[in-house]
């Protein structure tokens, strides 16, 4: 036990906290996708898990193919182009989930389910094979693990997350906003009120999976390389980071919780998610148990409202209190 | 104004379920008529309101509204020309948006919903004048979750939000038997004050017989898919309750 304090260096810990930091941020991105569709929409899409990869895989393509070209400002670009793509790669994944849902009528889990697993397939074939790294050597990144750069990423995260955050709460805030906010709530209601509740779908999981793609696309580069199989489980990361920050946010602010804070607290979800993960990394918790970690994490934050519930009106309770007292009214006859 | 001409509806035709919901329905509304729809369960009332309203396509039959046709349109295209409030309070509002949110998604129904913002200072001064038209004391909570408000109270806010935006039709599917009789009253003065002062078209189905007879310039009575008795002006307002159940018996 002893040995086991003693090998644990706090240092090491001090040091993945800037990583920790620009991660949490790009999954950030990631998860105000999620929340577009969960949250608003009312919508559990997992696509996510597959247009994630499809981001990173778009990315890395992108700058080997600008690398490639004989253009000096292709090459300069190609990082930032890269994302740009991988946004638009993620606007395709889905709409295919939104079709499905709106023109076949799948359910939504199950169309999510469909396009996730036919873009693994479809990753292969934009990569060509299962990983493909960057040679740091070649492409200059803006967006690096790389220790000596880290804090430009972080600024240059930073900046991205408040563009995407003050977008999202303008956007949801105009006519078109309001009518996919209603068509999440009341969809009866919203087509009575004349709205399109499936174009709305489709316009919102098209901009959902662009975003989660170019957080993909992030990732790829933060990491330097991107895998088929690195949007594995992506979506139950997302929905820790929103989650997380929602409870947080609420603990916090309680009644002055603005959209606008909601938004900024799925990022800090994210951000506080990656170090917490640093933290139990670095207690020497097996890498492999991450994902089972991940999930009970999220179990528990999704239960906690739940029980909280609960434990304010249950029958049980009340049976327990209506026992004791009939007990006690016995005694004093 | 509304022509209703020979629609047909069948719920799951071919199966053991089949139900003949609406058997060559024909009716025709002037301008300005009001008319209470009675009948008893599965008669076809709220079935017709839903043919109107376009929840789905009517299997065969016409239905037009100021002599077009809108019977291929769908739901959200018919939007425009009809107002509807519905039985259950928790339909007809969307509960986690504020009122102003929701009156504003009302004032846009058949315009196009682009990138302005969603709700105008010049709108907000609107609605606050408009819901003070009920007396609801709505008007001093206008960023209030609708959610909050009770059942009346939403209610009369789906009245608000169906008649904003003068429609064609007024389409009321039972919009009072949910609430308690003291409310019920309050919301149904609500709707004949806005009924007259917007000379709207209007069709309210309703199980109370009471309402249906004291509401409105025509009443019609349906049974197993018909229409099979219509009353209007003078012969509607003399009408009893005791005949109305006499005609229920037949």
């Amino acid at each position: 036990m002893l040995a086991y304090f003693a090998s644990l260096d706090p240092g090491a810990l001090f040091v993945t906290f800037p990583g920790g930091i620009a991660q949490g941020m790009i999954w950030g991105v990631m998860a105000l996708g999620v929340f577009l569709t969960f949250k608003m929409l009312n919508f559990a899409d997992l696509t996510v898990d597959g247009s994630f990869a499809t981001g990173g895989a778009v990315a890395v393509m992108v700058i080997f193919a600008c690398q490639n070209s004989k253009s000096g400002f292709l090459q300069a670009v190609g990082p930032e182009l890269g994302l740009v793509l991988a946004f638009f790669a993620g606007v395709l994944c889905g709409l295919v989930t939104g079709f499905l849902h709106t023109l076949l009528g799948i359910p939504d889990i199950l169309a999510g389910i469909l396009t996730q697993i036919s873009l693994y397939s479809i990753n292969l074939h934009i990569m060509g094979k299962a990983n493909q790294a960057i040679n740091p050597n070649e492409v200059k990144l803006r967006i690096t693990s790389n220790i000596q750069h880290i804090y430009w990423t972080i600024l240059f995260v930073v900046i991205i997350d408040a563009v995407i955050v003050c977008l999202l709460y303008w956007y949801l805030g105009t006519e078109q906003g309001s009518a996919i906010r209603a068509t999440g709530i009341n969809p009866n209601m919203s087509r009575a009120q004349g709205i399109n509740t499936g174009n709305m779908k489709v316009i919102t999981l098209a901009l959902s999976n662009g975003m989660v793609a170019m957080a993909g696309g992030m990732i790829c580069q933060f990491q330097g390389f991107a895998d088929v199989n690195m949007g594995r489980g992506a979506i139950v990361v997302g929905l820790a980071a929103v989650i997380i920050g929602e409870v947080l946010g609420l603990a916090i602010l309680g009644k002055h919780m603005n959209f606008m804070l909601r938004l900024t607290f799925v990022v800090i979800g994210g951000i506080l998610y990656y170090l917490v993960y640093n933290f139990v990394i670095w207690l020497k918790f097996p890498a492999n148990d991450m994902k089972l970690l991940t999930a009970i994490v999220v179990a528990i934050f999704l239960a906690v409202p739940y029980l909280q519930d609960k434990r304010k009106s249950s029958f049980r309770s009340l049976a327990k209190k209506n026992k004791t007292a009939n007990r006690e009214g016995g005694k004093a006859c | 104004m509304l022509e209703v001409r020979n629609v047909c509806k069948t719920f799951n035709p071919g199966t053991i379920n089949e139900k003949v919901a609406l058997d060559h329905v024909s009716l025709t509304l002037e301008d300005g008529d009001f008319v209470t729809v009675i009948g008893g369960n599965g008669a076809g009332k709220s079935t017709i309101m839903n043919a109107v309203a376009g929840v789905w396509p009517v299997d065969s039959g016409q239905i037009l509204i100021d002599g077009t046709d809108i019977s291929g349109l769908c739901e959200h295209q018919r939007a425009p020309f009809l107002g509807r409030v519905f039985q259950d309070p928790m339909t007809g509002t969307a509960a986690d948006m504020q009122i102003v949110e929701n009156l504003a998604l009302a004032g846009r129904r058949g315009k196009k919903r682009g990138l302005r913002w969603g709700v105008t200072k010049k709108e907000y001064e609107e609605y606050r004048e408009l819901l003070r038209t009920l007396d609801l004391g709505l008007e001093d909570r206008m960023t209030s979750k609708v959610g909050l408000l009770s059942g009346g109270q939403r209610q009369a806010l789906t009245l608000l939000m169906a008649t904003m935006q003068k429609p064609k039709m007024l389409l009321l599917d039972e919009h009072t038997a949910a609430l308690d009789p003291k409310t019920a009253a309050k919301v149904l003065e609500a709707t004949d004050k806005i009924v007259a002062a917007s000379h709207l078209t209007t069709m309210m189905v309703t199980h109370n017989m009471k309402d249906a007879i004291k509401h409105g310039n025509r009443l019609i009575m349906m049974q197993d898919g018909h229409i099979v008795f219509e009353a209007r002006g003078e012969e509607k307002q003399n009408l009893k309750v005791s005949d109305l159940m006499e005609k229920f018996e037949l």
